[in-house]
C-alpha cells in the first residue's frame, strides 16, 4: 500500500464516485482494542468513584455490573452493525443508512460533543496530575496547569494529524501499560503475592453497606457509566481497519471484556483499601482512587507505576477522543450535513486533517474555561442519548436487512433481548442523571432540539441526498 | 528557580511548535492540491481502490 500513489493522475477517478484521496486502511484488531479501551480506561483511574459517593461501595459495584450489561449490549449491537458499515462516522453512518438524515445529524452531534468534551476533561486532568506531581516532588509554589493542558491537546492533535497508524500504536502501548498497572496493583494488594491488605469487612459493614438505601443504587448508575464510557468509539475506525468484518467485532468485544475485568478489579482494590466517605468524594477526597490505593500500600514502585498509569490512561483517552471526534465531524462534512470543506483528507498523511484542526480550538476553549464537572456531564449526557438511539437502530437494522440479506462480520445472539435491555437500562440511567443533573439534562435536550430545527429547516437543503449513499448495500426489505 | 518553572516554559514552547507545524502544513496542503482532490473521499470506496492497487501492483 505504501508504494501505491493514491493521488496519481493515472488512477484518477478509479473509484465508482471518483475518490482520489481516502483514509488509509492500516489498522488491525489490536488498534481497535487500543482505541476503545484507551478512551475508557481513564474512567477506572478516576471518575467512577463518584458512584461510591452517591450510594456507597455496594451501590458502586451494582452500578458497575449493570453498566457492564448496558455496555455489553452496546458492544454487541455495534459489532454487528459496524461490521457491515465499513465507513468513518460510526453510529452517525449507521443512523444515516438505517434510520434517516435527522437522526444521523443528531447522532453525529452526540458523538462530536461526547468525544470533544471528554478530550477537554482529560486535558484538564493531565494538567492537574502534573501539578500534583510537582507538589509531591517538593515544588512550593502553585504550578500553572495551562501550559500542560495546552501541550496535551496540541501534541495529541499533531500525532492524529500525522497519521492514524502512529496515533493508535501509541495508544496501544500506553493503554497496555495503564491496564497492566491495575493488574499489578491487584496482585500486590490482595494477597496473591505477599499478604492481603484488603479490609472489605471493616470498611463496608453496618451503615456503610448501603448508606442511602436503594435510591442510592439508582443514583450511582449515573457514574457507573464512567467505567465503560467510550467503548463504542471503536466503530470510528471502520474506514481505516484492514478487515472491518473481522477487526471491529474482535477489537470491540475484546475491549469490553478487558473493561469488565478492569472495572471489577478497580472496585475491589479501592473499596478494600479506602473508606467509602473519602473514596466517594472525587473533588476533596480521592481524586485518583487507584493512585491513592497505591499510596496506601506504602510501596514506592507501586506509587510510580500507578502515577504513570493514571497519566497514560488520561493521554490515551484524549488521543482516542481526538481520533473519534474528527472522524465523526469528517463524515458529517463529507455528506454535506456540515460544510463539505470538513470532508477533506490529507493527501500525504491520509487523515481528516481539517476536522482535526477545527476541533482543536473548541477543545482548548472547554479545557481552559469550563469547569470539569460540567464538561464531564455534557459528555455523559451526549453518550447516553447515543446509547438510547442504538437499540432503535438495531431493531430497524434487523427489520430492514434480515439475516442472510447482507453479509455480517458478526451476528449478535438473542435479538431483540440486548436491545430491550439496553433501552431499559438507558431509561434507568436517564432517571439517575435527572436526580443529580436535571437542569443540565433539560438544557442539553433543548440544545439538540434547536440544532435539529436548524438542520431540518436550513442545512438539509445542502445535503447531496443521493451522493451520501455510496456504500454497496442491498436495498432494504420492502423498498 | 525550580525546574518546574522551566517545565512550564518548555510546555508553552512545545505547544507553539506543534501548533505551528499543524497550521503551516494545513495551509501548504490547501495551497498545493485542488479542492476536488482533497474532498473526493466517498464512503465505501476504499475497497475499490485497494482492489485496484492489487491489480496495479501485480496482484500483491
Amino acid at each position: 500500500m505504501a508504494e501505491f500513489d493514491i493521488t496519481s493522475n493515472v488512477i484518477d477517478g478509479m473509484g465508482p464516485h471518483g475518490t482520489n484521496v481516502g483514509l488509509l486502511r492500516v489498522l488491525g484488531p489490536a488498534h481497535v482494542w487500543a482505541l476503545g479501551v484507551g478512551i475508557v480506561l481513564v474512567g477506572e483511574y478516576m471518575g467512577w468513584n463518584f458512584a461510591v459517593g452517591k450510594g456507597g461501595a455496594y451501590a458502586a459495584l451494582i452500578a458497575c455490573w449493570f453498566a457492564g450489561i448496558l455496555y455489553t449490549c452496546v458492544a454487541m449491537i455495534d459489532s454487528e452493525v459496524t461490521s457491515t458499515v465499513a465507513a468513518a462516522g460510526g453510529q452517525y453512518t449507521q443512523a444515516k443508512h438505517i434510520i434517516g438524515p435527522l437522526m444521523a445529524f443528531n447522532v453525529g452531534l452526540y458523538l462530536v460533543f461526547a468525544y470533544t468534551m471528554l478530550e477537554a476533561a482529560n486535558a484538564i486532568t493531565a494538567g492537574y496530575l502534573i501539578s500534583a506531581v510537582a507538589s509531591l516532588t517538593g515544588y512550593a509554589g502553585t504550578l500553572d496547569q495551562r501550559p500542560f493542558i495546552v501541550l496535551s491537546i496540541l501534541f495529541l492533535a499533531w500525532l492524529n494529524y500525522r497519521g492514524v497508524l502512529a496515533t493508535l500504536t501509541f495508544n496501544l502501548v500506553i493503554t497496555a501499560i495503564a491496564f497492566t498497572a491495575i493488574i499489578v496493583l491487584f496482585f500486590a494488594t490482595t494477597g496473591v503475592i505477599g499478604t492481603s491488605m484488603m479490609r472489605h469487612a471493616d470498611l463496608m459493614s453496618g451503615p456503610a453497606a448501603l448508606p442511602y438505601g436503594w435510591i442510592g443504587v439508582v443514583a450511582a448508575m449515573h457514574f457507573g457509566l464512567w467505567y465503560y464510557l467510550g467503548i463504542e468509539g471503536t466503530t470510528q475506525a471502520a474506514e481505516e481497519v484492514r478487515s472491518p468484518a473481522r477487526a471491529l467485532p474482535f477489537g470491540t468485544l475484546a475491549g469490553i471484556m478487558t473493561l469488565l475485568i478492569a472495572a471489577t478489579l478497580t472496585w475491589y482494590i479501592c473499596t478494600g483499601l479506602i473508606p467509602w466517605e473519602f473514596l466517594g468524594d472525587g473533588v476533596n477526597g480521592s481524586v485518583a482512587p487507584l493512585f491513592d490505593a497505591a499510596r496506601l500500600t506504602g510501596s514506592q514502585p507501586l506509587l510510580w507505576l500507578l502515577g504513570v498509569g493514571t497519566l497514560f490512561a488520561t493521554l490515551a483517552s484524549a488521543n482516542g477522543c481526538i481520533n473519534d471526534a474528527s472522524r465523526a465531524w469528517f463524515a458529517l462534512g463529507r455528506d454535506k450535513y456540515l460544510p463539505g470543506w470538513f470532508g477533506a483528507v490529507h493527501p500525504k498523511f491520509r487523515t481528516p486533517y481539517r476536522s482535526i484542526v477545527f476541533l482543536v480550538p473548541i477543545a482548548l476553549a472547554f479545557a481552559l474555561e469550563a469547569p470539569l464537572d460540567q464538561v464531564v456531564t455534557f459528555s455523559i449526557l451526549s453518550g447516553l442519548l447515543e446509547y438510547t438511539f442504538m437499540p432503535l437502530n438495531m431493531i430497524q437494522f434487523r427489520k430492514k436487512w434480515p439475516m442472510g440479506s447482507i453479509k455480517r462480520g458478526y451476528e449478535h445472539p438473542f435479538h431483540p433481548l440486548p436491545s430491550v435491555v439496553l433501552l431499559s437500562l438507558c431509561a434507568i440511567t436517564f432517571f439517575a442523571v435527572f436526580l443529580g443533573y436535571g437542569t443540565q439534562l433539560v438544557a442539553m435536550i433543548a440544545f439538540y432540539i434547536v440544532a435539529s430545527l436548524w438542520f431540518h429547516f436550513w442545512r438539509y437543503r445542502f445535503v447531496s441526498r443521493a451522493a451520501q449513499f455510496t456504500m454497496p448495500w442491498p436495498r432494504p426489505k420492502g423498498y | 528557580m525550580s525546574y518546574w518553572i522551566y517545565a512550564q516554559d518548555a510546555a508553552w514552547a512545545l505547544s507553539a511548535v506543534f501548533g505551528l507545524y499543524i497550521v503551516i502544513d494545513w495551509l501548504r496542503t490547501d495551497a498545493s492540491y485542488p479542492e476536488e482532490v482533497l474532498t473526493s473521499s466517498r464512503e465505501g470506496e476504499l475497497e475499490a481502490m485497494t482492489e485496484a492497487q492489487g491489480g496495479h501492483d501485480g496482484g500483491v
